[in-house]
C-alpha cells in the first residue's frame, strides 16, 4: 500500500525519525496509528531516506556518496549483491556494517557513537534500521547476489557454514539446535532449516523486517545477535567478522532468489 | 616445453584458486568467536569456552563414536548431586518454571531466579497447547512411568545434566550450568511425576 495518497504519513515519520526524544510519546502514537492503516515497512523506507540524505557528522555530510559495493551512490540492487568483499578495508562487509563505515568515512563520525543505538524498539527506533529499510528497498526485485568469488568472501562463506554449527554458550545451543531438522517449532513459531536453500531464499529475500512482536523494524545484524542472546552466549560485536560470516552463509544459501523485502515477520 | 608446462600449471592454478579456501578449523573458529564477542551483563566470555561434551558434538556433528559418548557421558553422570530422600517438589512451582522462558541472558537481572523454559522444545500439560516440538512430549510423563525413587532420581538427572543421558542432547544442563537449582529442579520433578499435576490428567 502506497502512501503518497496523502502527504501526512510521509511529514509525520520525517518529524518522528530528526526527534528522537522530544515529544516521542505524542510522535509514536501517531505512528502507531499510522502503521496500523498502512504498511510500517514503507514508512521506514521513507524514514530511511530521509536519515540517508541528511548531513550529520563532524564531516556535515550525508550518506549519499556511500558506496555499497555499486559505486558511490549507486543503491539499485546493491542490497541483493551484500555481503561483498570491499577492497578499501580489505574484509566482507554486509549492508549495515559497510553503512557504519561510511558513516564513520564519509561523516567522520566516530564508531562508538554512530553505533550507540544499532538496535532500537518500539518506542525509539535506530538510525541503522532505518537506513536498512531504505537501502534494502532499493533491491526489490535483484536477485539475491553475495560476494562468492574473492579468497576472502570464501573464507566468510567458509567460516559462517562452521559457525551454523558449533555448539556454544552456557546452554550447549548450536544454529542447528532450533534450526536443524525440518518441521520443528519453538514454542508456536515455526523453524527453517537455513542450511536448506528451500528454506533460506524466502527468508533471506524478505529481511530486514518489520517485526511485529517487537512493533519495529529489524536488521539481519539484530536478528543474528538475538539468536546469539538466546543461546546465552555473550554478546557478538556489531558487524564483526563472525556476525557478517553467518549473514554471508545465510544470503550464499539463498543465492539466486528474489528479494522482495524489505518484509513484515510476526 | 617449459612455457608448455608453465602455462599448464598456471591454467590448473586458476581452475583450482577458488577451492584453495580451506575450511577453518574448529579452534580457529573458536578463535574467531572470541576475538568478535564481548562480555555483557551476566553472560561472560568463559561461555565461549567449550567443554570435552561442547567439542566433541560440534566435531562429529552431534554423532560421536559410541565409546568416547559412553566415556564422556559417564564423566556427566559424576557432575550431578543427587539428593537423599524425595524429589518431589511442588508441581504448581515445577510449571511455572516449565511455561516461563526467560534466564541466564545478558540483559536479564542474574539475581532474579531463571526459568526452565521446557514448552519451548516440549509439550507436556493439555492446558498449554502452544509447546514447542523439539524435544519429545512429556504428556502424561508420571502416569505411564509412575513416580518411583528410581524414576524420580531419572527425571531429576535429566534435567540437572542431560549430557549425562545422551551426549548431544540438544536439551541444557540446567543443573550443571547454575541456571536452576536443586529446588526448581525438585519442582519440575514433581510437574512431571505427581499424579495430581496437569501434566498426568
Amino acid at each position: 500500500m502506497r502512501v503518497s495518497g496523502s502527504g501526512v504519513p510521509l511529514l509525520a515519520v520525517l518529524a518522528l525519525a530528526a526527534a528522537p526524544s522530544a515529544a516521542q510519546d505524542s510522535q509514536f502514537a501517531k505512528y502507531q496509528k499510522m502503521t496500523a492503516e498502512g504498511s510500517p515497512v514503507e514508512l521506514f523506507e521513507l524514514a530511511g531516506e530521509d536519515l540517508w540524505k541528511k548531513k550529520q557528522g563532524p564531516k556535515k555530510a550525508s550518506l549519499e556518496k556511500c558506496d555499497l559495493g555499486k559505486g558511490p551512490g549507486v543503491l539499485k540492487g546493491a542490497y541483493a549483491a551484500l555481503p561483498r568483499y570491499f577492497k578499501d578495508v580489505d574484509r566482507v562487509m554486509d549492508a549495515e556494517t559497510r553503512m557504519l563505515h561510511c558513516m564513520m568515512t564519509l561523516q567522520g563520525r566516530d564508531r562508538k557513537e554512530a553505533l550507540k543505538r544499532p538496535f532500537g524498539n518500539a518506542d525509539k527506533p535506530s538510525e541503522m534500521e532505518y537506513l536498512s529499510a531504505y537501502v534494502a528497498g532499493q533491491s526489490r526485485g535483484h536477485k539475491l547476489n553475495p560476494g562468492t568469488s574473492h579468497a576472502k568472501e570464501k573464507e566468510s562463506y567458509a567460516l559462517g557454514k562452521k559457525l551454523f554449527y558449533v555448539r556454544t554458550g552456557l546452554w550447549d545451543f548450536s544454529c542447528t539446535s532450533c534450526h536443524g531438522v525440518e518441521g520443528k517449532r519453538i514454542r508456536m513459531s515455526e523453524l527453517p532449516v537455513l542450511s536448506n536453500p528451500k528454506a533460506a531464499r524466502p527468508l533471506m529475500a524478505t529481511w530486514p523486517a518489520y517485526r511485529v512482536s517487537n512493533s519495529t523494524f529489524k536488521t539481519m545484524q539484530w536478528r543474528i545477535n538475538n539468536c546469539y542472546r538466546q543461546m546465552r552466549t555473550p554478546e557478538p560485536n556489531f558487524g564483526s567478522e563472525v556476525v557478517n560470516a553467518v549473514n554471508m552463509f545465510l544470503t550464499v544459501t539463498a543465492k539466486g532468489e528474489t528479494y522482495r523485502g524489505p518484509g513484515t515477520k510476526r | 616445453m617449459m612455457t608448455k608446462w608453465m602455462l599448464g600449471a598456471g591454467f590448473a592454478a586458476l581452475v583450482l584458486s577458488p577451492l584453495a579456501v580451506a575450511e577453518p578449523t574448529d579452534r580457529e573458529v573458536q578463535q574467531a568467536m572470541k576475538r568478535d564477542f564481548h562480555a555483557k551483563g551476566q553472560a561472560g566470555m568463559d561461555r565461549l569456552e567449550q567443554d570435552a561434551v561442547q567439542r566433541v558434538c560440534t566435531a562429529t556433528n552431534g554423532k560421536p563414536p559410541e565409546a568416547l559418548a559412553k566415556s564422556l557421558e559417564a564423566d556427566q553422570f559424576k557432575t550431578i548431586p543427587f539428593p537423599t530422600g524425595s524429589l518431589i517438589g511442588n508441581w504448581k512451582n515445577g510449571a511455572k518454571i516449565a511455561w516461563g522462558g526467560r534466564g541466564m541472558q545478558w540483559h536479564e537481572d542474574p539475581k532474579k531466579p531463571s526459568d526452565g523454559g521446557c514448552y519451548n522444545c516440549h509439550e507436556a500439560s493439555p492446558l498449554r497447547p502452544s509447546a514447542g516440538t523439539i524435544g519429545p512430549s512429556l504428556k502424561g510423563f508420571g502416569k505411564v512411568r509412575g513416580s518411583s525413587p528410581e524414576m524420580q532420581k531419572y527425571v531429576y538427572g535429566k534435567i540437572y545434566n542431560a549430557k549425562a543421558y545422551n551426549l548431544c542432547s540438544d536439551m541444557p544442563r540446567f543443573g550443571h550450568t547454575g541456571s536452576l537449582t536443586d529446588a526448581q529442579i525438585r519442582d519440575l520433578v514433581a510437574y512431571l511425576l505427581d499424579p495430581t499435576s496437569p501434566v498426568n490428567k
